[in-house]
Formats: C-alpha cells, sequence, structure tokens
C-alpha cells in the first residue's frame, strides 16, 4: 500500500507536541456576558509535550477527564490548540488552515472507541472504506477505488474480500467492524495512527485479535501508533513507551517497561494497584486514593492529583477546597444529631469553595472563633497522619471565626528520574521530600 | 453465616424468549442457581448472553415482547407471572438494582432527598418525616455522602458519587437480595475499586444476597464468593470463586480466562469464532463448534450439570457421566476451523 516510501534516514521525530494547551471557554451566564465577565475555561489539555519517533507505539493513559482523547483529537486538528506547538512530519500543525489540515489527515488517521457509532448504517463497506479516498481525491475511477478497498480488506483480514465488500455494518460482529473502521483508516495510506480505547468497546475474547491485527498491520504498514485508553492492561501489552495523564497533565513518562516494573508517580502506583485481576492470589488493596478526578475548569493548586494522594507533603498546594472535603468527610461519618451539632458551629463552608491559600471558616451563630478552633482540633486529633495538616502554615483563631493560611504551593515539573520523567515533588531534592523517600 | 436456611433467592428451570419476526430468541434458556443470604455470586458471560436479561427477570422488568417461565424465588414466593401491581410491591423492597448508568435512572428534576423521600414513602407509609430523614441520612452517610450535600440535584454529584447514591437508594429499603449490573463500567479504575470495596462490606454488613453481573472476571475474582460462568444462555459452570479461578472446569471459562489481557500478559490468546445465534443455537453443547475440546458427543447431546470435586457444577462431557457418553463418544470432533475473520 506504500509506494514511495523509504522511511528517511533520519531520527527526526514523526511528531513533537510541544507545551500544548486545549482550553474550553465556558459560556457563563448572559448577565456575566454583558457584563464581560470570564466564565473560565475547562483546561482540559493544559501544558503537554512529547516527542513520537516513527515505528514507535506510545501509549497514552488516563481516565476519564484526563485529557488523553481531547490531546488525540487535536493533534489531527479535530480540536483547536489554545497554546502551544504540534510538528508532525516537519509541518505546524496548530494554527493550520482547514484545507492543510485535511492533508494533515490523511496522513495522520484515527480510530475511534465504538464501532457501532464509527460507521454509518446505511453505507456498505465498499462506500464506507472508500470514503476518505474520493474525499481526499486519491482514487478517481471506480476500479481504483474497488482495487484499493478489496486491499484494505485483506489487510484487515476481512476475507474473501467479496463476501464483505457490500455488507452493512449490520451484518458484521463488534470485532469485524472495528476491522472495517481500521481499514478506512488504513486506506490513504498514513503514517500515524491514533486508536482511541480501539478495544474496550469490545468482548474480552475478541481483544486480543484486534490488537494482534494492530500489531501486524504496524509491520506490514511501517506505522506509527498513538494508542490512547485507559486500560492499563493491554496498554502494557501494547505500547513500547507509556505517558500517564491526570487531569490536562503529564505526570509521568518513559519506557513501558519500566513503569510498570517500578512505577514512580503516586498516581501511577494507585493505578497499577487498582486494576481488578483474575488471579485469585491478587487482592485490590483497600488503601487506594479517596475522591475521584476533580473539575478541569478549576483543578487543585500546585499537583492537581494533591487532594487525594497518599505522599502528598508540604509543597503539594494544599488550599481552601481541601479544607472543606476534610471537613464534609468528617461528617459523612458521623451520625445526624453529632452533624447537626457541628454544623450549628460553624457558618457556612461555601467560603471554602475558591482555589485560595487562604481559608477562613467562620463561626455559627451563637458560637465563636474558639468553637470553630476546638472543632479543628478535634478533626486534627482523630487522624493526625491526614497529610493536609502539613500543608498549613498558620492557624489565627478571632473572635469570628479561624483563619487558616496554607504554605504556598509549586507546580510540579517533569524531572528526569533514571530513564523516565515524572512531575513529582518527591522526586525533587529542593524541596527536601519528607524521609524515607524514594532514592531516584 | 446463615447459609443453612433457606437461599435468600432461587432460580429453578428459568426460560427467559424474546419474540422476533422469525423464531424467538432464547436469551435465557433453563437456568437455576441460588444465592445465600450474606452470600454474593457473580454472573459472568460476554455480551448477548442473556445476563442481563437474568438480572431483569428476576427485578420483573423484562421488555414487552419477553416472556419468561420457570421459578424465581425470594420472599417466600414465585415471581414469575405476577402482576405489575404485585411486582412493584416487591421491587424495592425485597429486591433491589443497581444498575450501570448511575445519571440516567436519577431524576434530574428530583433533590436527592427527594429521591429518598418517594422511596421511603412508597414502601414504608408509616415512617415519620424525622425517621426517613435519618434512615436517609444513615443509608448515604454509609456510602460516604455527606449530609450537607441531601439538598443537591442529581448533576452537582460526580460519576462516583451518583453510583454510592444509586447504591444508598437500593439498600435504604434493606432489600434481602440486590442485583447489581455492570455498577463500575461507566466509572474510572480507582473509583471502580472504590465500589467494588463498598459491595464486598455489603455483604458482611447488611447479610444481603448480592447478584453481580458483569463482563469483568477481575472484578468476580475481587467480590464474589461464587461465580456462574454464562454462554448463550445457559450457566455452563457454577462454582466457588477462587476453585474456578484456580481450576476452571467448563473449556469455555478456561479460554476466556486464557484470552483476558491482564497486567501479566505474556502472549496473546482469543477464543476462535463467535457465540451463536439464540434464534438458532448449536446442536448438543452450545459451545462445540468453538470449544478446543470437543468430542463426538459433544453436538449430538446436551451435556448435563456434573458435579465435579472443585466443587463446582459444570455441563461438559469431559467431566461425564461417563455412563451417558455412546461408544466412540470421547473420539475428538473433526470439523472446519472457523475463518479469521468470524468472530464477535
Amino acid at each position: 500500500m506504500r509506494p514511495e516510501t523509504e522511511a528517511p534516514a533520519t531520527t527526526a521525530p514523526l511528531l513533537e507536541v510541544r507545551n500544548v494547551k486545549t482550553h474550553f471557554a465556558l459560556r457563563g451566564t448572559f448577565a456575566g456576558r454583558v457584563l464581560g465577565r470570564d466564565a473560565g475555561s475547562v483546561k482540559a489539555v493544559d501544558g503537554v509535550s512529547f516527542a513520537l519517533q516513527p515505528g514507535e507505539v506510545l501509549g497514552l493513559v488516563g481516565e476519564s477527564g484526563s485529557g488523553k482523547t481531547t490531546l488525540a483529537r487535536t493533534i489531527l486538528g479535530l480540536a483547536e490548540a489554545t497554546e502551544g506547538s504540534i510538528r508532525f512530519g516537519g509541518e505546524e500543525v496548530v494554527g493550520m488552515s482547514e484545507r492543510d489540515l485535511r492533508r494533515h489527515r490523511r496522513r495522520a488517521q484515527m480510530v475511534f472507541q465504538d464501532p457501532h457509532a464509527s460507521l454509518n448504517p446505511a453505507m456498505d463497506l465498499l462506500t464506507a472504506i472508500g470514503h476518505p479516498l474520493k474525499i481526499h481525491g486519491i482514487a478517481h475511477d471506480e476500479g481504483a477505488l474497488r482495487r484499493a478497498v478489496g486491499d484494505a480488506l485483506e489487510h484487515v483480514g476481512l476475507t474473501p474480500v467479496e463476501r464483505y465488500l457490500h455488507a452493512f455494518p449490520s451484518d458484521l460482529s463488534g470485532g469485524q467492524k472495528q476491522r472495517a473502521v481500521i481499514a478506512r483508516a488504513i486506506i490513504t495510506d498514513p503514517d500515524l495512527l491514533i486508536a482511541d480505547e480501539p478495544v474496550s468497546m469490545l468482548d474480552m475474547s475478541v481483544r486480543a485479535k484486534i490488537l494482534e491485527l494492530m500489531i501486524r498491520l504496524k509491520e506490514e504498514l511501517n506505522l506509527t501508533y498513538l494508542y490512547v485508553t485507559h486500560d492499563l492492561a493491554t496498554a502494557r501489552y501494547f505500547c513500547d513507551r507509556i505517558a500517564i495523564m491526570y487531569l490536562g497533565r503529564i505526570v509521568e513518562i518513559g519506557p513501558t517497561a519500566s513503569i510498570f516494573a517500578d512505577p514512580k508517580h503516586p498516581y501511577t502506583r494507585s493505578l497499577l494497584r487498582a486494576v481488578p485481576d483474575p488471579d485469585p492470589d491478587r487482592r485490590v488493596p483497600r488503601d487506594l486514593p479517596r475522591g475521584e478526578v476533580p473539575d478541569a475548569v478549576e483543578p487543585p493548586l500546585g499537583c492537581s492529583f494533591h487532594p487525594r494522594c497518599p505522599r502528598a507533603f508540604e509543597p503539594c498546594g494544599w488550599e481552601a477546597r481541601d479544607l472543606r472535603d476534610l471537613i464534609e468527610r468528617r461528617w459523612a461519618g458521623l451520625g445526624e444529631e453529632a452533624f447537626e451539632r457541628e454544623r450549628r458551629r460553624i457558618g457556612a463552608l461555601d467560603r471554602l469553595d475558591a482555589p485560595s491559600t487562604d481559608a477562613t471558616i467562620s463561626a455559627g451563630r451563637g458560637s465563636g472563633g474558639g468553637d470553630v478552633r476546638d472543632l479543628l482540633d478535634a478533626i486534627r486529633d482523630r487522624d493526625p497522619d491526614e497529610p493536609l495538616w502539613r500543608g498549613v502554615e498558620r492557624v489565627e483563631t478571632g473572635s469570628g471565626g479561624v483563619d487558616v493560611t496554607f504554605r504556598p504551593h509549586v507546580d510540579p515539573a517533569l524531572l528526569d528520574v533514571g530513564d523516565r520523567r515524572v512531575a513529582c515533588h518527591l522526586y525533587d531534592p529542593s524541596l527536601a521530600p519528607p524521609s524515607g523517600e524514594p532514592a531516584a | 453465616m446463615t447459609s443453612a436456611a433457606e437461599p435468600a433467592l432461587s432460580v429453578r428451570d428459568l426460560r427467559v424468549w424474546y419474540g422476533t419476526p422469525g423464531a424467538p430468541v432464547r436469551a435465557v434458556d433453563g437456568v437455576s442457581f441460588d444465592i445465600a443470604a450474606g452470600e454474593t455470586l457473580g454472573l459472568v458471560g460476554e455480551s448477548g448472553c442473556g445476563k442481563s436479561t437474568l438480572g431483569r427477570s428476576i427485578m420483573g422488568l423484562l421488555p414487552e415482547g419477553a416472556a419468561a417461565d420457570g421459578d424465581i424465588r425470594y420472599g417466600g414466593r414465585n415471581v414469575v407471572g405476577l402482576t405489575e401491581r404485585d411486582l412493584r410491591a416487591i421491587r424495592g423492597a425485597d429486591v433491589g438494582m443497581i444498575f450501570q448508568e448511575p445519571m440516567t435512572r436519577l431524576d434530574p428534576l428530583m433533590t436527592i432527598e427527594d429521591h429518598f423521600a418517594e422511596t421511603l414513602k412508597t414502601h414504608e407509609p408509616g415512617l415519620s418525616k424525622a425517621e426517613r430523614r435519618r434512615r436517609s441520612l444513615d443509608a448515604l452517610g454509609g456510602m460516604g455522602i455527606p449530609p450537607t450535600r441531601f439538598g443537591q440535584y442529581p448533576h452537582e454529584f460526580s460519576g462516583g458519587m451518583r453510583q454510592r447514591i444509586m447504591i444508598a437508594l437500593a439498600l435504604v429499603l434493606r432489600p434481602r437480595v440486590v442485583i447489581a449490573d455492570e455498577p463500575t463500567t461507566a466509572l474510572d479504575v480507582l473509583v471502580e475499586a472504590q465500589i467494588l470495596t463498598i459491595l464486598t462490606d455489603l455483604r458482611r454488613n447488611y447479610d444481603t444476597a448480592l447478584l453481580l453481573i458483569t463482563h469483568n472476571l477481575g472484578i468476580v475474582a475481587e467480590a464474589c464468593d461464587r461465580v456462574a460462568v454464562m454462554y448463550a444462555g445457559e450457566i455452563v459452570e457454577d462454582g466457588p470463586a477462587e476453585q474456578v479461578f484456580r481450576a476452571p472446569a467448563h473449556p469455555y471459562t478456561r479460554e476466556l480466562l486464557a484470552s483476558i489481557i491482564s497486567l501479566r500478559t505474556q502472549a496473546l490468546r482469543a477464543i476462535p469464532g463467535a457465540p451463536p445465534d439464540l434464534r438458532d443455537p448449536p446442536s448438543g453443547c452450545r459451545f462445540h463448534p468453538r470449544c478446543p475440546d470437543a468430542m463426538r458427543v459433544c453436538p449430538a447431546m446436551s451435556p448435563a450439570p456434573v458435579w465435579v470435586e472443585t466443587g463446582s457444577t459444570v455441563r461438559c462431557w469431559l467431566h461425564g457421566p461417563a455412563e451417558l457418553i455412546p461408544p466412540g463418544g470421547t473420539e475428538p470432533l473433526e470439523r472446519r476451523r472457523p475463518e479469521v475473520a468470524d468472530e464477535a
């Protein structure tokens, strides 16, 4: 399928992503717009850099809301980068005209998650798979189209070809549909294939076949893959390198084998321990991070993972919202009476809702700052190891409430740690991580 | 545990079929099992094997055009064939259900408090307002939802919290049996682990009988005492989870376990072929066209359930009974190899 290609004898990366941000503006309220107030934005991708060498398979691994799919779409020009640079085959993709983007997408194709939604039910496979050739003006007559589609079908194992050329999606099983989707992606002879969860909608017993097909196609067609997934197990099997994403950023990137053998970032460690495994000798531990991926409109200060991190310490970004969570967690475990009693000692918690290192808890009606302070002390005594307290710089008790000041936060940058890069303060000697901390 | 007593849920020879323009689809075809109080049974199988239909039939939630016969017993009666009116009284009180998509099961216009009030008013009309509030806050607190959020609307919660609310809503009526259909499929790995912990604690703290329907064998290993493996409308193996995972007795269970891509996978493996069309399933053992161990007897006769030493019940001629297999029946079955693309 690949006529002129000897890969150019350079080591230039096929794809180079530099400090890419993709933010989506929120519409906000009508009054807000009239008054020119900024409604904020969803920071789906928030400063990502990596390079992809020709022939490489890089896994972009993260949970929902990590920004992995938005990043993939940004690389294809399906979402617009707010900032940064994406160089593909020597050309800048950010800011490309729609016309140039169309040319770009011939060489960088995408396979989507849901094979059932990726094929038009009214198109037979000849029409669907041949569609990109028509769009890009590659096939000029029916004969050429048919030959090219037949070729693609053979590559993906949908043979005998005559049986599938005029089949409709409804005639196909999930695995067969995904093969057809892959055939459509390879028909323009791309260099890069971005596969977004290509097997996660398929049954266990057929996932292996689709992964095997992708491995074979990579060799046959000299493809480079960006494999986007939440599934660590397939990523481990399939990828040369892995980038772990959390809330719009890469927190750890390196060779697959070393990341799985010795994960460095506390988030990566938690993820690996949380995967349920059919091995009866292995148990998912109970001390996993609490909570969920936070809102990407106003991500946590400092390291985005700090509110859930079992290893978080002083500089990680402690703030008012963490204090609110701590109080609410306590209340979830109290009986109704005890909760009402404590609640009356505190005014509204709403003042703790903004991302700020200054937190004010005002006293409820009929109580004073001392009562609030007593409550905070009681919470602390109950669980003195709660990492939030390490971030507290000062507590001042006034007559109307308590002011808690947290330490200034530091944004974690990707640091070289052995053969990989990790964005975590535990590995930054200048921040003096607590004792017993890993030798990087 | 009180396992000597009558099972909390008992299913006998259940058949469920859907009418289609052609032949009926036999989604569940002669299924029997029990779940004791405080026990969790994992029901696993691939899409289309009938596991969700089975779960819904226990709740009496079959779609129009479906019919069932056989026995489904809990709360002292057979619920197959009950009227919608009788079913409504049982649902929630005797058997609760946790669905896959928590967002679509909560009413966006009702606060969490409203949801609980409605459920409790319907099923326990004698409760005072204060008692309703206490029961609701207890159930929510057990799921880690703070009381400060009682008056909020579903959209104000994250996916994992909504699923916790759904579980609390099912538990507030203290049903003896809970059906959970893929309760963690839409959730992230870390949140999934949190929900699994909750489900594991459920059987200990409330003595609930739990039927956990999933396609994920890892979840079964994590959260279940027993596992029932379903293929093409039938349970082919039912036994203690640990034994089944260590020494699967049915070739389908074995191949399914081998095809899982886990963190320890060294080589990829898939099961050849695809699950059958349930309008016209294969004769004899339904797995025989894909089974690497198939023998001559397999397409000829349906295997009967056999008790094996691992404590499982299995339907496979490899385990006999020998006296029912005709002479020459254990010879390997000759057949054409399925084509590469003949797959699920």
